[in-house]
């Protein structure tokens, strides 16, 4: 078989009804329950009411005003049974409206807290939950899958209950009217159950198919859409058009598979339901020869029998569609319960303003347990140095930033920003004090100078533009069409890799940071701009505490310290100059660069 | 309906499907108006009359047009599905290989999301108005042209009063597209900013996170949630609005029905059977009529979809191959590359001044170009344009001394490997991932590439090496990572041209220097384009190329490029500035004193 592309896919087969999942749902549907009761009064007071009046309306007018038996039809008693038909049409009008409008009020309210709460969550819990899910992943959960549930909570909830008053109102009356021939015509509901519920399985089954083979298309599409430019480039057109086409088939078998088998529900249960029929005509004919029953009763009966079996598939429904959004609320709930990795302490206070003296104190880390990164590390920094972190991919000096950060809590030593240990803090307070400049820049679709003040949404705009300039971002901004206000979308494709970092350099200096992280922030960034920034740097370090990782000589050769590290360890540590003039990891770095360039 | 004619080719095969969807319903429909009728004569005929024998076949008779009824309705579903499922798929794979085919100028400007709808929701659409909404469409005039028709046989009179509901529903189902449609898109586009929303917050977590601005997400997200949630209310207000009074009107005709027809039956114009009959058949007919609305929004918003469709499929192809195309024969290509005077502006910034001008360049085989520039300076273009992924303006290239232009695409795009900046790995094995393009290659060959790209080693700690999957959904890697793999893929190709655009940005300093030692072992007879912000990646190329906004500023070997004032020497500077004893005295002065300034 091709692995040509793997796509995972999401678990969807239907779980077990689950109770402690739908208790925990419906507490959702809690704070509201004054408004479900109040509906489903409603609903059943007047709307179901009515439905069940007027057939047993009709075929009292049929017996006493129509036909009677005894002497001749009263057109004025037909009018009086008319207008009392039409006055409850008239309340089950009004009764739906209401129904369905605060129905779905609720159910959307039901889901918007539910949304709100699940994304609140999400944003409290730390960088090791991000860490090991894909984005797609946690969008699936926030968007779709809480989506699903949308139509349970709000009209399931209330037709379910609705559903149930109505079938037992109809069974009371079937069996008042004539309690045999009632009797006779329910025989088929065990019937009806058996078959609709095994159809049913195998329905749900074949669309759940259908479900995962949409989710790799769709997965597949987004890729290659993203990576056109390779696919062209490496002429795998035809190559990509034959895959596409056996994930396309084996979808649209599916899709037949499913819809076959949905097709015959409905015929299906109209020949169950015509048993029903055959009962009422044999036994409802007999029971008029024998003068038991009169044919009023009869056309209520077939008017009953009718909206009977309505709520019985719609319940199915119903069930059939809790037990597929089991799994959606079993995902949801995994999120729910996860605890962020970076607590804040209850007591936790907020950092004062941060002067700049770092100190990592004995710090060993690992982002799993049995592969430390970082072994023993012992760093003071005083206010306003500018320290260089230099190493290997995995060497751990991201590692150190992140634990500085407090994106990660560290196994043993503790991190100490002007003497407070970073746990006793809010996180807020701590982080808003960091800036923090990324080698892969996230821009927000928004315009240009929303992104600049995302870390300090009060700025002025002459505050942006200043801080833009020092960057030496000002000059590309306004020649974009709209200037600070151009929109940019989708992570910002419309600019380079360069701009946008240019962007997210002003973006961390706006937020004036006592501390400031360059974390490999120019690897991207062309010469001539990088030229730019050197000058900025100047500005951009002065007053703050700077960690600089970065794989180019000229970024690094200015810091105050240089910390070189291999393995997770400290292996040298003071200037270049320092550093140049004993044998070692970092002269041998340079020296190679060196060596290179004359070879 | 100029449409659907647009779309012809993607159903019209399969007519007898939707033949049999529209009979099939059709059919059901007529045995169904059967029931009321066999209502009738069981109770004027047998019971009223007291002729009992004959209840029994009836009871049969009755079952058995059920079972037909249920057969049609069966047939007529099946068939609509599979004429759906197959026009989905035939739309499905004709999009897919649309999007194959558009040119590198289409996806600068298109949104990944628009195009996804396309091929998703918009295909739905289609599906459900062919495969189920015509023949739904269809079925309603059927039934109403069928029903009153009956109805008209059995009381012409009562008949005419009734039909007057028809176009009040009607009227009613309109007014209820026309409001619920402008709520349905913004339903979409409320979808659509809520999914962005979440999407950006998660995939920005980092920044989110660094700059503790998770409370202003929870508001930005928020203001989304609300918004999707108001006009959920909104298109539920509307349902609230017109479904009960829709049934109100339908239960109104029943009603009026009642009473005149009860009031004919006492004044003994016609039978109690026969009122039965037509309230039952009534209400059958006015049960459809509920849903005109939506099949009428069905056919609308079915009809906005095969709109973008139609948009995309008839979409120019910007770079498209010759009619009597030349196809290369790949052995034969020695890789010899000329620019003559190309100049470029790129179609979606015609207000700009052009991304390339004058370019001119003559890299014969074997030759490394290096390319040095700012943002924007063109040095992108240029490989762009070798690549054909835009057609240059003026001037000419030639590969060979034969035009670009002139030769088939495909084997054009075969003889070159390119590294793109932002590297791209797809879900699938990191082995897939080195192979694409090369289905032949051998593991040897793809540990050989991964090798000379410094990937083998970090790829062989992997917990499944080079069977673990990687992208979007897999194991993530770090940006160097990803571009040591990317590199490792170009490697593999063994082209005769190979661009590498500024694709060691994320490596650190030892890696790249590693990677540099191995492409000189693989650019060997092979047409080398280096674009670099590294002194050391361009050091040794034949010439080096400085770009300045699309015009080249300088260009020359290395040394000649140190002894000129300008780009060049400026960032060697600040890359080397502490080997001074490297260059030659004159230029090593001022650029000490330079660096001085410089760096303070």
């Amino acid at each position: 078989m091709s692995r040509q592309f793997v796509y995972q896919d999401d678990e969807l087969i239907a779980k077990p009804f689950n109770w402690t999942q739908m208790g925990r749902l419906l507490g959702y549907v809690r704070p509201y329950r004054k408004g479900v009761a109040k509906v489903v009064f409603v609903m059943t007071a007047f709307g179901m009411i009515s439905r069940l009046a007027i057939p047993l309306l009709m075929s009292i007018a049929i017996d006493r005003a129509i036909r009677p038996k005894d002497g001749p039809g009263s057109v004025s008693l037909l009018l009086w049974l008319v207008a009392g038909m039409l006055f409850l049409y008239g309340l089950r009008w009004w009764a739906q409206h209401y129904t369905i409008h605060h129905t779905n009020v609720i159910g959307q309210k039901v889901i918007f807290d539910l949304r709100s709460a699940l994304f609140k969550h999400i944003q409290s819990l730390s960088f090791r939950f991000f860490d090991k899910r894909p984005a797609g992943s946690v969008l699936v959960r926030v968007t779709n899958d809480v989506n699903s549930l949308q139509d349970m909570l709000s009209n399931g909830v209330v037709n379910s209950v609705i559903d149930i008053a109505q079938l037992t109102g109809i069974t009371i009356i079937l069996l008042a009217l004539n309690f045999k021939l009632g009797l006779a015509v329910m025989i088929t509901v065990p019937i009806m159950f058996v078959v609709s519920s095994s159809l049913r399985k195998r329905i749900r089954h074949a669309w759940q198919v259908v479900r995962i083979k949409q989710s790799r298309i769709n997965a597949h599409l987004n890729e290659s859409i993203q990576g056109m430019r390779v696919t062209q480039a490496f002429a795998q057109e035809k190559e990509n058009m034959s895959f596409f086409d056996g994930m396309n088939k084996s979808n649209i078998r599916s899709w037949n598979r499913a819809s076959a088998l949905n097709q015959t529900f409905g015929p299906v249960i109209e020949v169950t339901s015509a048993i029903g029929t055959l009962i009422l005509i044999l036994y409802g004919s007999y029971l008029i020869q024998s003068g038991i029953m009169t044919v009023g009763v009869l056309v209520a009966f077939v008017s009953y029998v009718g909206s009977f079996w309505e709520p019985i598939t719609r319940l199915g429904m119903m069930y059939s569609q809790v037990l597929i959004s089991m799994s959606s609320t079993e995902r949801i709930f995994e999120f729910m319960d996860e605890k962020p990795a970076v607590p804040e302490k209850e007591n936790a206070q907020r950092m004062p303003d941060i002067r700049g003296d770092v100190r990592l104190e004995n710090i060993t880390f690992g982002y799993e347990l049995d592969r430390p990164a970082l072994k023993g590390i012992d760093l003071d920094v005083k206010a306003g140095m500018s320290v260089a972190l230099v190493g290997h991919t995995g060497s751990g000096k991201s590692t150190i930033i992140n634990l500085l950060c407090r994106f990660y809590d560290t196994i043993e030593g503790r991190v100490m920003v002007d003497g407070i240990d970073v746990r006793d803090v809010t996180l807020e307070s701590l982080r808003s004090q960091i800036g923090i400049v990324l080698q892969d820049t996230f821009i927000f679709s928004g315009t240009i100078r929303d992104n600049i003040r995302y870390g300090r949404p009060d700025a002025t705009d002459a505050e942006v533009e200043a801080a833009a300039r020092s960057v030496r971002a000002h000059d590309f901004i306004m020649h974009l069409p709209d200037g600070y206000d151009t929109e940019v979308q989708e992570r910002g494709n419309a600019l380079s890799v360069g701009q946008r970092q240019l962007i997210s350099f002003a973006r961390a200096l706006l937020a004036d940071p006592k501390i400031l992280i360059l974390d490999e922030a120019t690897a991207s960034i062309d010469t001539e701009t990088e030229l730019r920034i050197q000058e900025a740097l100047g500005t951009l370090l002065e007053g703050r505490t700077s960690f600089i990782v970065a794989h180019r000589l000229s970024t690094i050769r200015n810091a105050d310290r240089i910390i070189v590290l291999d393995h997770g360890v400290i292996v040298e540590e003071g200037n270049h100059e320092e550093l140049m003039k004993r044998p070692g990891h970092y002269r041998n770095l340079v020296d190679a660069q060196y060596r290179f360039l004359s070879a | 309906m100029d449409i659907f004619r647009g779309l012809k080719s993607f159903y019209w095969q399969d007519k007898p499907f939707l033949l049999g969807s529209v009979l099939g319903l059709a059919a059901a429909t007529a045995l169904g108006l059967v029931y009321p009728l066999l209502l009738r004569t069981l109770i004027d005929d047998m019971i009223l009359k007291g002729k009992y024998e004959g209840v029994l076949q009836l009871a049969l008779l009755a079952v058995g047009i059920v079972i037909v009824k249920a057969i049609s309705q069966f047939v007529s579903g099946f068939s609509g599905s599979r004429l759906g499922n197959r026009l989905a798929y035939r739309m499905r794979n004709a999009c897919y290989a649309k999007l194959q085919e558009l040119s590198f100028s289409f996806y600068d400007t298109a949104r990944t999301g628009d195009l996804m709808s396309r091929l998703t929701a918009d295909i739905e659409g289609i599906r459900q108005f062919l495969g189920f909404g015509l023949a739904q469409l269809l079925n309603t005039v059927f039934l109403v042209l069928f029903g009153f028709g009956m109805m008209f046989f059995l009381d012409w009179k009562l008949t005419l009063l009734i039909v007057i509901i028809i176009p009040v529903l009607c009227f009613v189902a309109i007014r209820f597209e026309q409001q619920i449609h402008p709520v349905f898109r913004s339903i979409r586009s409320a979808v659509g900013r809520l999914t962005t929303s979440v999407q950006e917050n998660v995939t920005g977590v980092r920044t989110v996170k660094s700059f503790a601005r998770e409370p202003f997400e929870v508001d930005k997200f928020s203001v989304n949630n609300t918004e999707y949630s108001e006009r959920n209310v909104e298109i539920a207000g509307v349902w609230a609005r017109y479904f009960p009074a829709m049934e109100f009107i339908a239960n109104f005709s029943v009603v009026l029905l009642t009473v005149v027809g009860g009031w004919r039956v006492i004044e003994g114009q016609m039978t109690l059977g026969d009122l039965v009959a037509m309230s039952s058949m009534l209400g059958i007919i006015v049960a459809p009529l509920w849903t005109l609305g939506f099949i009428i929004n069905n056919y609308t918003m079915s009809k906005a979809s095969g709109e973008r469709l139609l948009e995309l499929l008839n979409q120019p192809v910007a770079v498209r191959n010759e009619e009597s195309c030349l196809i290369l024969d790949d052995e034969a290509v020695k890789g010899h590359i000329r620019f003559d005077d190309v100049s470029f502006r790129y179609a979606s910034r015609e207000d700009q001044p052009s991304a390339l001008a004058g370019f001119d360049l003559d890299a014969p085989q074997g030759s490394v170009i290096g390319i040095l520039g700012g943002t924007g300076s063109g040095k992108s273009t240029a490989v762009g344009l070798l690549l054909r992924a835009y057609d240059v303006g003026e001037g000419s290239l030639t590969l060979d001394g034969v035009d670009i232009r002139h030769l088939e695409l495909q084997s054009l795009r075969r003889q070159i490997s390119i590294v793109f900046q932002e590297s791209f790995l797809f879900s699938t094995t990191i082995k897939e991932n080195i192979s694409y393009g090369v289905p032949e290659a051998t593991m040897e060959e793809i540990v050989e590439a991964a090798k000379l790209a410094m990937a083998d080693d970090f790829i062989r700690e992997l917990p499944q090496g080079y069977d673990t999957i990687v992208g979007e959904r897999g194991m993530g890697l770090s940006g160097g990572q990803k571009q040591r793999i990317a590199i490792a893929r170009a490697f593999l190709r063994n082209p005769k041209v190979l661009i590498l655009d500024d694709s060691t940005s994320a490596l650190d300093m030892e890696t790249e220097q590693e990677i540099q030692q191995s492409l000189r072992q693989v650019m060997k007879g092979r047409t080398t384009f280096i674009i670099a912000h590294r002194i050391s990646s361009l050091r040794h190329a034949d010439e080096i190329i400085v770009l300045d906004r699309g015009r080249i500023a300088q260009r020359g070997k290395h040394e000649k490029l140190l002894r000129q004032p300008g780009l060049y020497r400026e960032t060697y500077r600040i890359q080397f500035a502490d080997r001074p004893e490297e260059l030659d005295q004159a230029p090593l002065d001022a650029a000490a004193g330079a660096e001085r300034r410089v760096t303070g």
